[in-house]
């Protein structure tokens, strides 16, 4: 049987348990469609948070993005542990009182304690603005993922991906969700560790990849660790250090908290804890939740080292067991002859990985340029297309001129520049051949590279999958309950009765999934830099105001409303400077180097500063203005305790 | 909540414990993660340094023993102070 179909095989196989959950899981009343029903075992919402968090980016990219950065792997620890230490401000700040004030939506909180239907509708457009933002990201995560396994394009793959979410989402709420969630969370996770102990047992020798990473290297005997190995190969090939210290500690400082504080507000996160039965379960299972996430999370960094280590030896066959020039480069001939090199062949036709043989000596060189050897291969191709561009009867004599300059230059260069203590003359080198690695083939090509079975490469599509159509659920499920139970019910028509409510949710759904997937048919040109505006927005706005809603009584209304658009415009204004007005190419006030930043915080850290100014001007509003009256005073003391919480009031 | 007194007594031994925790969480993650990784560069947890082992892995396990230590006690105190549910 053929790769493909093997991957339908396994793909249709989880879609089928997807929507299989869905019928079963039906949801037929609105405390069952925003919250399922508040019956949710907290070890399953652990697992269904776990899911919901970790997205197509977390499963496909997060190793690639740690171990392909050009400042090292160890400054993009930030990652690790923003998007993890989060869940502990959830658990003790924020979770169990939102779920003891047990009604459905962030907003709603925000409404009540504030007593002040603006705030609610202030905590609509974070929320919407969050949410929508993140999940553009989403559904072209589900296209990319399905073109790239199953050989149909994105946007095709982006309408079976909008049409299964449909089909659980609107017929199960919450409840289908809840559900599917947790089916999805174990495809993923099996999808993700099987390639990764196999990895680690052959470059380590240890079966769990947490301890591969701090492992020895095996192949040599086991006489250097793991990590050592990999910094003295990159370094030797002209990279920065794989441990290297980070240039700028004050901005991964700001960077790791914005990524946790924006982490707890996030509100598809936050109403995963609205679904357990009591406040004590709301504690346990944010714990549960992290140690689902963990799973994942501590072996991505593991698989990212190894998968970097494993890149550079094959490209370098000497770096194995010796320096890397000891030996011969790759040469292309074994690329295409030997069996167990032919996954680099399979990953060059998706156009994930990209080699040439720029000096034809038949063998494909892979190392870092400096920049003095860059700038002169830049020269040389200027110099060569502009030769070629030029009209068939304009005078050719200077622009032949120019490329004979722009040779000798880098002639200059490569008898000069070094790369340990030899001359690229001396080494025989022009050009790094490898000219592109994706920080995608981390994890995908290693089913490939560690030459396992191919129901495990199926498995790998079927888990990128989950990962995509969870966390597309879940903030379709937050965006479309802000519509119905905010907008609907709290400000258009409050009357609005129990089953038109439930249907008003469904619409709500299904436009939200057309709308998502309009948005993913036609990204707006910045997918990537609205991830910092998401976790940014939410860092600024929806933690502080909740926290302070929990932990202050005195601060009201005012403050309130005050804190958010000053925490909201603060950081969006700041993330507009360098990435352009609502993010229109062109229109960025400042570029977006780190010279140019303010204090060296970069747009993506801004969140923290703007958290520190929703909480500085909540408070100084609240002082100069009326304390919250008695009545929201008592609710503030009700939520603080757990006991009484029982079933949610639908209002 | 019957009396006033309990209740505050409760809410501020909520708050001593999220006071400790939250110390730990930021000396783990932040202190031997980032600021301090320099400083320790000399210590090894197996092949890594302490301060890149604590930003890659050891945060993680230590943010996930502070959750549930955090519901454990937190449970006692609810029961002592009668507010459990």
């Amino acid at each position: 049987m053929d790769q493909f179909t093997l991957n339908l095989i396994v793909v249709g196989f989880t879609f089928a348990i997807y929507i299989g959950i869905a019928i079963w899981a039906r949801a037929g009343t609105t405390a069952e469609f925003y919250a399922a029903g508040q019956g949710v075992n907290p070890v399953m919402n652990g697992m269904a948070t776990g899911a919901d968090w970790m997205s197509a980016a977390s499963f496909i990219s997060m190793a690639g993005i740690i171990a392909l950065a050009p400042a090292g792997g160890y400054q993009q620890s930030a990652f690790l542990m923003g998007w993890t230490g989060g869940y502990v401000l959830l658990a003790m700040l924020l979770a169990p009182y939102l779920r003891k004030f047990g009604k459905f939506t962030v907003p709603e909180f925000i409404g009540d304690r504030f007593y002040s239907k603006t705030a609610r509708l202030v905590g609509v457009l974070c929320l919407i603005v969050i949410s929508v933002t993140y999940v553009i990201g989403q559904m072209r995560g589900v296209g990319v993922t399905f073109s790239r396994f199953l050989e149909v394009t994105t946007d095709t793959g982006l309408y079976i991906g909008a049409t299964v979410v449909f089909a659980y989402a609107v017929l199960g709420g919450m409840k289908g969700i809840t559900y599917t969630q947790v089916a999805q969370y174990v495809v993923l996770i099996i999808a993700y560790t099987i390639p990764a102990i196999f990895i680690s047992l052959s470059l380590t020798g240890s079966f769990l990849p947490q301890l591969g990473l701090i492992g020895s290297y095996a192949p040599t005997g086991g006489e250097v660790s793991m990590l050592a190995k990999l910094d003295s190969v990159v370094t030797e090939l002209g990279f920065t250090a794989y441990t290297a210290d980070t240039t700028n500690m004050f901005n991964m400082f700001l960077f790791t908290m914005s990524l946790m504080i924006g982490t707890a507000g996030l509100p598809h996160v936050i109403i995963r804890f609205f679904t357990v039965p009591k406040v004590a379960d709301a504690r346990s299972s944010a714990g549960w939740a992290l140690v689902f996430i963990a799973l994942l999370y501590t072996v991505a960094p593991a698989v990212g080292a190894m998968a970097r280590l494993n890149l550079s030896t094959t490209f370098w066959p000497g770096a194995k067991e010796g320096s890397a020039f000891s030996m011969p480069a790759l040469s292309v001939a074994d690329i295409e002859s030997k069996p167990e090199l032919a996954w680099i062949n399979t990953w060059k036709a998706t156009g994930l990985l990209a080699f040439e043989d720029k000096n034809g000596d038949g063998m494909i060189q892979y190392f870092n340029e400096p920049k003095a050897l860059a700038d002169a291969n830049k020269a040389v191709a200027a110099a060569k297309k502009a030769l070629a561009d030029a009209a068939a009867d304009a005078d050719k004599a200077p622009l032949e001129a120019a490329v004979t300059e722009a040779e000798t230059a880098l002639t200059t260069v490569l008898g000069t520049a070094t790369l340990g203590d030899k001359t690229f003359a001396e080494l025989g080198f022009s050009a790094n051949e490898v000219t592109k690695v994706d920080n995608d083939i981390m994890v995908l090509a290693n089913p490939e590279i560690a030459a396992l079975p191919g129901w495990v490469i199926a498995l790998v599509a079927a888990g990128g999958l989950a990962a995509a159509l969870s966390t597309a659920a879940g903030l379709l499920l937050a965006i479309s309950s802000a519509v119905s139970h905010d907008l609907i019910k709290g400000a258009i028509n409050p009357n609005i009765s129990e089953k038109g409510e439930l249907l008003a949710a469904r619409i709500s759904m299904g436009f939200a999934i057309v709308v998502a997937t309009w948005l993913g048919l036609n990204p707006p040109g910045f997918a990537a830099q609205v991830v910092a505006l998401a976790f940014g927005l939410a860092a600024a706005t929806i933690f502080p105001v909740l926290m302070m809603g929990i932990f202050s009584k005195r601060v009201n209304s005012a403050g309130a409303i005050a804190g958010m658009l000053a925490g909201l415009i603060f950081t969006a204004v700041y993330i507009f400077l360098y990435l352009g007005w609502f993010f229109v190419p062109g229109t960025a006030v400042y570029a977006n180097t780190p010279a140019n930043h303010f204090f060296g915080i970069s747009p993506l850290s801004i969140g923290t500063v703007g958290a520190v100014v929703n909480f500085a001007v909540a408070y100084g509003v609240s002082m100069v203005t009326k304390a919250p009256p008695a009545h929201v005073v008592e609710l503030i003391e009700s939520i603080r305790v757990p006991k009484g919480a029982g079933k949610a009031q639908a209002h | 909540m019957a009396d006033k007194s309990s209740a505050n007594a409760y809410w501020a031994a909520n708050v001593r414990i999220i006071l400790i925790s939250l110390a730990i969480w930021f000396a783990c993650s932040f202190g031997l993660g980032i600021l301090l990784r320099p400083a320790l560069s000399g210590i090894m947890v197996g092949g890594a340094d302490l301060g890149f082992w604590f930003a890659q892995n050891g945060s993680i396990y230590v943010f996930i023993v502070l959750i549930f230590v955090y519901a454990k006690m937190m449970g006692k105190v609810d029961a002592e102070h009668g507010v459990e549910e």
